[in-house]
């Protein structure tokens, strides 16, 4: 069976054929392709987790933006809430203090004005005495000089002392 | 994806079954023929060749396909391009004889004129055999030309070599950037046998491995492809001979037997049965160390022998018609050429696959002497 005879030329040849060709691709050709095929896929696993990690990245920061975002207005509502209260605490504590004050105003006037009456009164009181006292003397005087008119007057007087004697005291 | 696997992995079996049918087929040839000649054994083999190869031998001198289709798939001392007899145009190839007594000798192989001449005391018997002139010198000549399947295999080695290591300079030059060119075609090729073939039948020790089985791969596909090139530099059947196969063989019998661990040969001689089992287990777990690489051998050399076979049968298909009469091989050419374009693009996928299969069978062997105890 001349096919299935292995020749001995061929076998030979193969044999340093197939030698030379494991050793030449080996040490020129599979080392280096294989370690740069490895190498490439190690960089795009790198290349796509680094991705992958950025997006987290992104998401926890938007989400972290978004909580500080809330907790600034919650604070600026409670800023602006109590900036109201202390408002309205001295609007309050102002009014208090003007209506005392205005009280005491009012007490102090009071006070002055029944003063000034007391002390009117006490001069009215004065004037009035001297004016009398003026006015009887004038009277007095006035009779004295005219005669004739102090005799009726005395007379009046007397008349009227006559009349009515205890009206007279 | 898995479409894609299942789909492969079911063409890979059709193809199993084809390469098992050829096999068997070639045993009972080599059964029928061992008496007549060898080209009768083609001819069986093909039934439609058959009829007409009984033509082919009654006008001798006419087309003989069988003759044919063997002188194309053997080796040969020159590089037959065309023609026929003494018109016929061919490359010269170096002759290397070794003997004993003459030592290397070294000249072309134009001198044996076609078989017509003696040269230094040599010549070229029927079969292309280089043989004493004197028939009764008994020494044996060790015949290492440089023949036409050697020069095939050469061609087609450098050229793998300059693809192979231009690539790997460019991937040195280029660091981290994307291949181009023919390299996006070879690297999912080797990406497919690391990934596909190394690390699932051998594991951790891939690394180790992957020089081998790559080197196997590509010389196995490189050589397939250029025996489906009809002329010179291709069309040699070097893959499809068996002196080729079963060098192959034992560089994996060897890669196997020299890595085997502890746990591969507690297998073989130490396996986990019965004691009185041993005289049965033993023997068959040996033959099975030696069966593995030689089936390796064959089924290359049958898938690719019986493909060149049936492209140059369907060739010959033209011939037969024709010498019957002109109009009959002008009418079956056409099929004839339809169906060698369709076996051609089918070889290129047995191109493929049979190189797949043997460096998968390969890491799978490997795999098997390599892997640490897991019981």
């Amino acid at each position: 069976m001349e096919l299935v005879k292995p020749a001995i030329g061929l076998v030979f040849w193969m044999i340093v054929t197939f030698s030379v060709l494991l050793f030449i691709l080996k040490k020129y050709a599979w080392k280096p392709i294989l370690s740069s095929i490895k190498e490439r896929e190690e960089t795009i696993e790198n290349a796509l987790s680094q991705a992958e990690r950025a997006k987290e990245d992104m998401a926890r920061l938007q989400g972290e933006n978004l909580a500080l975002l809330a907790e600034a207005r919650q604070e600026r509502d409670l800023m602006l809430r109590e900036a109201r209260d202390i408002k309205e605490k001295i609007i309050s504590d102002a009014k208090g203090m003007a209506d005392e004050e205005a009280k005491k105003l009012i007490m102090r006037a009071n006070d002055e004005i029944n003063k000034q009456k007391f002390a009117a009164m006490e001069e009215l009181k004065k004037e009035v005495a001297s004016f009398s006292v003026q006015i009887a003397e004038k009277l007095v005087s006035v009779k004295l000089e005219d005669n004739a008119a102090q005799q009726a007057l005395i007379a009046n007087h007397l008349s009227d002392l006559t009349k009515n004697p205890s009206a007279k005291a | 994806m898995s479409f894609v696997k299942l789909s492969f992995v079911a063409i890979l079996t059709t193809f199993f079954a084809v390469s098992a049918f050829a096999n068997t087929k070639n045993d009972q040839n080599s059964v029928v023929g061992e008496h007549s000649e060898m080209n009768d054994e083609k001819a069986l083999k093909h039934g439609e060749e058959a009829t007409a190869h009984g033509e082919g031998q009654k006008k001798s001198g006419k087309f003989d396909p069988g003759k044919m289709i063997m002188d194309h798939i053997a080796d040969a001392h020159d590089w037959h391009l065309w023609g026929e007899g003494h018109n016929s145009v061919s490359i010269s190839l170096p002759v290397i004889v070794y003997t004993k007594s003459k030592g290397i000798s070294l000249f072309s192989s134009s001198r044996f004129e076609h078989g017509h001449a003696s040269y230094e005391g040599f010549e070229l018997n029927k079969e292309g055999h280089i043989v004493w002139k004197d028939k009764a010198n008994l020494e044996t000549i060790y015949d290492i030309s440089l023949s036409k399947n050697v020069v095939a295999m050469l061609i087609a080695v450098l050229t793998l070599c300059i693809i192979i290591i231009n690539m790997a300079n460019s991937y040195v030059k280029n660091k981290g950037k994307a291949p181009k060119g023919i390299h996006n075609l070879i690297e999912p090729l080797i990406i497919f046998i690391r990934d596909d073939v190394g690390i699932p039948s051998i594991g951790k020790k891939t690394d180790r491995f992957m020089p081998l089985l790559l080197t196997v791969f590509f010389f196995i596909f490189i050589n397939n492809i250029f025996g489906l090139i009809p002329i010179f530099p291709g069309g040699a059947n070097v893959t499809g001979n068996i002196a080729v196969t079963m060098v192959l063989a034992v560089i994996i019998f060897l890669t196997v037997n020299l890595n085997g661990n502890k746990n591969y040969w507690k297998h073989i001689f130490l396996p986990d049965v019965p004691v009185w089992m041993y005289v049965i287990i033993i023997p068959i777990e040996i033959l099975g160390v030696v069966l593995k690489p030689f089936v390796l051998m064959l089924r290359l050399f049958a898938n690719i022998t019986a493909g060149h076979i049936i492209i140059l049968g369907f060739f010959s298909l033209i011939f037969i018609f024709g010498a019957m009469s002109p109009a009959g091989g002008l009418g079956v050419s056409p099929l004839s050429v339809a169906f060698t374009v369709f076996m051609g693009l089918l070889e290129m996928l047995v191109a493929f696959l049979q190189a797949f299969v043997f460096t998968l069978l390969s890491a799978i062997y490997i795999g098997m002497a390599v892997e640490e105890n897991h019981h």
